[in-house]
């Protein structure tokens, strides 16, 4: 149990007759690069809002840096990181203003935020920019400091959902040079992505169908279970069968 | 006949060019991709040629009109699909179809056979609101209500980004049949894969234009020898390789390093290189380069001309 990040057991979320999550169960290890793809409607977005503990399950349990996600969803927050690529950090804030925002929120003392904030502004290479509004960075360069700030904290397990998205292909890969970073640091990595590249380099990756996970392996299990070479063809067989489409 | 003719546009938002010099032509007829991430430029362009916005300098034709001067005739000639959801969201699928269609004074069944395929699939969902469908049928809408004039260019904004691939590939051969039809298109995606389903494309980056040319001309192009590398714990062997002197470039490309030499050799020659790092279950092989590696290699082209400046 000690090295489980997630242990996660028939979680399960109803709304009305429709089951969005539908009994799924898996584990996930510290430090382990996890990829959690589904097609469009699977549930992906419900099933991490549970574990973020942001939202109740029906049924099932889960735990999360070892925290329930029932009666525990105060310490799970405070023990992770989430960074989307719809929302991550303040436009009208500068760089070092957010940093110190999120700290803050985090509960990460004024001398940790201090010295952490000045070797993360240098690691990047954006002294130049500290005390710019994040506004006016290029989109690649907001991804991968809104990534920084989502371990900021040193939180057990980052969620990263869709963290590449629009994202050039060389910052993409950038992007991938810190989520292995961190994962060598020991954070676990819960990461979506429509990228079937981005999916190769995941330790394991579960792939969900409405509201199922269909398939879990490493990636090249999955290939030869497939009997293919791309794990786009495995996406597409596993999701083809769909019978929900949603966002 | 060039159904889109782009000469030197430039669009400026508070001193950042969006839009920086660009040109080209698509065919009539022709599938023509923009490819990019966000921010290259492209929905800038897009709302420059469907008289959106103004340019502020360097001129720009739709099928023959001027898109300042004759912004009326082109909108009757086009269809826009934006890529955020634009329909109303109160409206029912079918409202909003008989909204787009009276706008443009023509009915649903004038040119069903151009929207059949598609409006069939949103046909059982007819009387929902617009805004409580799913993803991949806004989608679909939105295709129906900006085909509904029987346009003779269609503009289709980022159609397929977030959207998942099974989806994304029945939106392909969507624009496959369409095409059929010999209406123009002109579509833009973040995504280089689809850029090989398209019959030309324009790798945008930073407001320029880096390449323009049929997928396979620039694939072709690639200037070196490309090598696919792998091995066990390939993450500590791209480390190593890509500060390796005689490595050119090198970057992860799924189970894959794809990677080029200084000095063009032999596979020989990588696998003696790889072999420096002691990886286990080395295998290397010769590969043609994909969008995404000619991508790669352009952006680098374009920072070099940058710093030469």
């Amino acid at each position: 149990m000690e090295n489980k990040a997630i242990i996660c057991r028939d979680l399960t979320k109803q709304f009305g007759d429709f089951k969005a999550v539908d009994s799924i169960s898996f584990d996930v290890d510290q430090g382990e690069i996890f990829g959690f793809l589904g097609a469009n409607g699977a549930g992906k977005t419900t099933a991490m809002r549970i574990l973020c503990g942001l939202s109740y399950p029906t049924s099932g349990t889960a735990l999360v840096a070892g925290f329930n996600v029932y009666k525990q969803q105060e310490q799970i927050k405070k023990n992770i990181g989430y960074m989307s690529q719809k929302f991550s950090l303040y436009d009208n804030l500068t760089i070092l203003e957010n940093i110190e925002f999120y700290g803050g929120v985090y509960g990460v003392s004024r001398k940790d935020i201090k010295t952490r904030s000045t070797e993360l502004v240098s690691t990047l290479g954006l002294e130049n920019e500290a005390k710019k509004l994040v506004g006016s960075l290029p989109l690649g360069w907001k991804q991968k400091l809104a990534f920084s700030v989502a371990v900021f904290h040193r939180p057990k397990i980052v969620f990263l959902d869709e963290p590449t998205g629009g994202v050039d292909p060389i910052t993409r890969r950038q992007f991938w040079d810190m989520i292995y970073q961190a994962a060598a640091d020991g954070i676990t990595v819960f990461v979506t992505t429509h990228y079937m590249d981005e999916a190769e380099y995941c330790n394991r990756i579960s792939v969900m169908v409405d509201g199922r996970v269909e398939a879990m392996d490493t990636p090249s299990n999955l290939k030869k279970k497939f009997n293919t070479h791309s794990m786009d063809d495995v996406f597409y067989e596993l999701a083809r069968g769909a019978k929900r489409s949603g966002d | 006949m060039f159904s889109i003719t782009v000469k030197n546009i430039i669009k400026t938002y508070n001193g950042v060019k969006a839009v920086d010099d660009v040109s080209f032509d698509v065919k009539k007829g022709e599938l023509f991709g923009l490819i990019g991430p966000d921010g290259a430029g492209k929905t800038s362009l897009f709302r420059i040629l469907t008289t959106l916005l103004l340019a502020d300098s360097g001129t720009a034709e739709v099928e023959g009109h001027d898109v300042v001067k004759e912004y009326q005739t082109i909108r009757n000639k086009v269809g826009y699909m934006p890529g955020k959801f634009s329909l109303y969201q109160d409206l029912t699928v079918d409202e909003n179809l008989k909204f787009f269609a009276a706008i443009f004074e023509t009915s649903i069944e004038e040119n069903y056979d151009l929207i059949k395929d598609i409006y069939e699939q949103i046909k059982p969902f007819s009387k929902r609101r617009a805004g409580k469908l799913s993803g991949g049928m806004k989608q679909k809408l939105a295709l129906c209500c900006a085909l509904i004039h029987k346009p003779e260019v269609l503009f289709l904004d980022e159609p397929t980004t977030g959207v998942d691939v099974v989806s994304r590939k029945e939106f392909w051969d969507m624009l496959a049949k369409l095409k059929e039809q010999n209406i123009t298109i002109l579509v833009s995606t973040p995504y280089m894969d689809e850029a090989r389903l398209c019959d030309r494309i324009a790798l945008m980056q930073n407001g320029k234009i880096m390449s323009v040319d049929q997928p396979e001309n620039i694939v072709n192009s690639f200037p070196k020898l490309l090598f696919a590398v792998k091995s066990k714990n390939i993450y500590p062997l791209l480390e190593a390789l890509r500060t390796d002197k005689d490595v050119e470039s090198c970057y992860a490309f799924g189970e894959y390093l794809h990677l080029t030499l200084n000095e063009d050799g032999k596979l020989q020659a990588v696998i003696d290189i790889a072999s420096r790092y002691h990886p286990e279950d080395l295998e290397i092989l010769e590969i043609t380069p994909t969008i995404e590696d000619s991508f790669i290699r352009l952006m680098h082209e374009q920072k070099e001309v940058n710093h030469g400046k």
